[in-house]
């Protein structure tokens, strides 16, 4: 994959809140939010914003992803960059929002608006440079990478910086940590059998690290894991990096 | 298996799923395979570079392919091997039907071939009175236990070591029962040397077919290949239509992607170039070699550009290695030749998606495949547009047996779906109403699969477009 050039910061940011955050994880969108904040930069959160229409572009209706992910384009106007708390959601709008609307009227507006998508920690780690003081207590954590942040963002190396910033966090990284952990949308309820024999051994390696909390970067792979290590009870705790780095550095 | 029997994807899944020792099996190997590849190719961007070359190098080949095929048959004929052309199967398979009965040939030894498998040869000849003979040593273990390849490159690796002890004892008669693999590879070789020397014709695949030149390429490990191409009087080779490549200078960067993928080696032991039948003045080698090229939907895959890509395969298998849904459930439960990966995006093009169109489904879309294929095929792409075709919204599929999945109430819950996120009244209220359920998500609808091992979901009280609105976020 090639580098990414970065543009100079940006006095205004737009905040895409991602569907399941918006639902699910609320605190670690407010956290993402706050974290921009303080960091000096204006966030603008457009309430006309959902989903960014992976999950119907995955399951076959393209025509229903299409028209919300049109949505998106008409909401998010102006020429701020467009931070996103996930790298799936990330990787749709800016890898996948040029073929969806190929050919059609609106992929100029497609392209220039896939152009502006950072995910979260990547705008972080790179346009903002930031440098993170960690005020928690010594803890050792784990971390999951998320297959979009991974393969199509190339985003995990930021997110990764950014954790060993903190000085009193101790990373311990996973056996498999490049594999699946069987999230993949509606795959978890299409593929019900494989899905939860991935999820169970993604928990497994995450038990085997001794951890006490789990970090991940994508709400969707968050849900799945966390949802099983509580239905096996496991205790073990899972935050999304944006809420973990915000209480971590406002402790 | 395939064309035989009904396919219950859902049973093998459960099958395999529960299958401890198979899943252990396959774990390990899996990674080893996966190791080895990383230990060939250290330098990332070398492996860059080699893959835009290999995936140049194909499409070039693909973007000619009539060409380039008209071409491969007038130089392998000039060379003296006949050649034969196979629009499905079935045609294949006659073909090499006649050329034994031509020969008076009651046994045919076979080195590993996909296309074979694809054709169902074997059980095809059986029917005939004839039997197929595998000779690579995976093939060999499997045949004996009835079974058909798991894996396109390592067909025997569901089984460990214990397992194939087992099978040699009890079927190969007066085998005592032992695990060193030197003498169990002695004894497959014992067997198999002899009924090298008694074949009138042998068989093999073919990796590469150059047009330039008219030459058969062909690489193995065990010397069998070696064997089944030279010593028996007839030699068949059987070859998809994408296996051909427009000239010899194209070899070496396909050669070093399609060993270094597969197994982690720089070269295989054997590199077989084959490019006529015995010269007059040669001593050994075979009379006759014939080139058999299968079509059998690949012409149908050519004419999609999107789908072309399919054709881009060498056959690797890296795919498979690298897959967390193949190492998980093995090469038998997709019920097809090609499995993992490359089988869900061709297994459902050949069969139609009616037939197959569940190995679509198959997927995280993890993109795991995607990133390691060595002739850059967009595996995770192929698959959703398969999806895509499943319900053929617009009536544009282009592959057999689309639409199957088209149903009213799925297409309503994605409309739902759609005006609940392009309308922000609506939206809002959903997640409002969600909200206010209460603390858990009711175990409903999909989420009745989702907590078969997952709590439900807790959705917020109050969403992120109500906190945003309410700690004074700005909204434009």
């Amino acid at each position: 994959m090639q580098a990414r050039n970065y543009p100079e910061r940006s006095d205004t940011v737009y905040f895409f809140g991602t569907c399941l955050m918006d639902a699910v994880y609320p605190d670690a969108g407010m956290a993402a939010i706050r974290m921009l904040e303080s960091l000096g930069v204006k966030v603008v959160f457009p309430p006309d914003q959902s989903c960014c229409g992976q999950p119907a572009y995955n399951s076959g209706f393209t025509r229903e992803a299409r028209a919300v992910a049109r949505k998106q384009i008409q909401v998010f106007t102006k020429s701020y960059p467009i931070v996103v708390p996930s790298g799936s959601c990330a990787g749709m709008m800016k890898h996948h929002y040029p073929d969806l609307f190929a050919g059609t009227p609106d992929e100029a507006d497609a392209r220039r608006f896939s152009e502006r998508v950072y995910e979260w920690s990547e705008y972080l780690a790179t346009v903002l440079a930031v440098e993170l003081e960690d005020r928690g207590d010594p803890l050792t954590i784990t971390w999951h990478s998320s297959c979009h942040a991974l393969r199509e963002m190339d985003v995990i190396r930021y997110s990764k910086d950014l954790i060993h910033q903190l000085k009193n966090v101790t990373l311990v990284e996973l056996e498999r940590e490049t594999e699946c952990c069987g999230f993949g949308g509606t795959f978890a309820v299409k593929q019900p059998a494989i899905s939860a024999a991935m999820v169970k051994d993604k928990v497994d390696d995450i038990r085997r690290t001794g951890a006490t909390t789990l970090v991940a970067g994508d709400c969707g792979c968050l849900m799945n894991i966390t949802g099983a290590m509580e239905h096996a009870g496991v205790a073990i705790a899972g935050k999304h990096l944006a809420e973990f780095l915000w209480e971590r550095t406002n402790g | 298996m395939g064309n035989h029997t009904r396919f219950d994807f859902e049973h093998n899944v459960t099958g395999a799923l529960a299958d401890d020792q198979l899943r252990k099996n396959l774990r390990n190997a899996m990674d080893i395979l996966v190791d080895k590849r990383r230990a060939v190719f250290p330098d990332s961007e070398y492996l860059e570079q080699l893959r835009s070359a290999g995936n140049a190098i194909k499409r070039r080949a693909l973007k000619q392919l009539p060409r380039l095929l008209e071409q491969l048959e007038a130089n392998c004929t000039k060379n003296g091997i006949q050649v034969h052309w196979a629009e499905d199967t079935n045609e294949a398979n006659r073909i090499v039907l006649d050329i034994m009965h031509r020969h008076d040939a009651p046994a045919i030894v076979k080195g590993k071939s996909m296309v074979s498998e694809e054709m169902h040869l074997n059980h095809f000849l059986d029917e005939q009175g004839i039997e197929a003979v595998e000779t690579d040593l995976g093939e060999f273990i499997i045949q004996l236990n009835h079974e058909t390849p798991s894996h396109i490159i390592v067909p025997a690796i569901h089984k460990n070591k214990d397992e194939v002890a087992a099978i040699f004892h009890d079927k190969i008669p007066d085998t005592p029962y032992t695990e060193d693999v030197e003498e169990l590879t002695a004894i497959a070789r014992r067997v198999l040397r002899k009924r090298f020397a008694a074949a009138k014709v042998g068989l093999s695949g073919v990796n590469f077919a150059i047009a330039e030149t008219g030459t058969l390429l062909l690489v193995e490990n065990e010397g069998n290949g070696r064997m089944c191409t030279t010593v028996p009087e007839v030699h068949v080779a059987v070859m998809g239509l994408e296996k051909v490549i427009e000239k010899l200078s194209d070899v070496p960067p396909l050669l070093q992607l399609l060993t270094g993928s597969a197994t982690g080696q720089v070269i295989t032991t054997y590199v077989n170039m084959i490019s006529s039948p015995r010269k007059s003045e040669e001593k050994d080698g075979p009379k006759e070699v014939h080139l058999v090229i299968l079509d059998n939907g690949r012409s149908r895959m050519l004419a999609d550009p999107e789908f072309r890509q399919t054709l881009l395969c060498i056959r690797c298998g890296t795919c498979l290695n690298h897959c967390p849904v193949y190492v998980r459930i093995g090469g038998h439960a997709y019920g097809h030749v090609y499995p993992g990966p490359i089988g869900k995006i061709l297994t459902p093009q050949m069969e139609g998606l009616d037939r197959a169109g569940v190995l679509a489904t198959a997927s995280s879309l993890c993109g795991a495949c995607g990133e390691v294929c060595p002739v850059k095929i967009p595996i995770p792409d192929l698959i959703r547009r398969l999806r895509n075709e499943s319900y053929d919204q617009d009536g544009s599929a282009v592959v057999a047996g689309s639409g199957y999945k088209k149903n009213v109430a799925e297409t309503l819950v994605w409309k739902g779906w759609e005006l609940a996120n392009r309308l922000p009244v609506l939206n809002e209220m959903g997640t409002r109403l969600a909200g206010k359920v209460g603390k858990r998500m009711p175990k409903v609808g999909p989420l009745k699969k989702w907590t078969r091992v997952r709590t439900s979901p807790k959705v917020a009280r109050t969403s992120l477009h109500e906190r945003a609105r309410n700690e004074r976020v700005k909204d434009e």
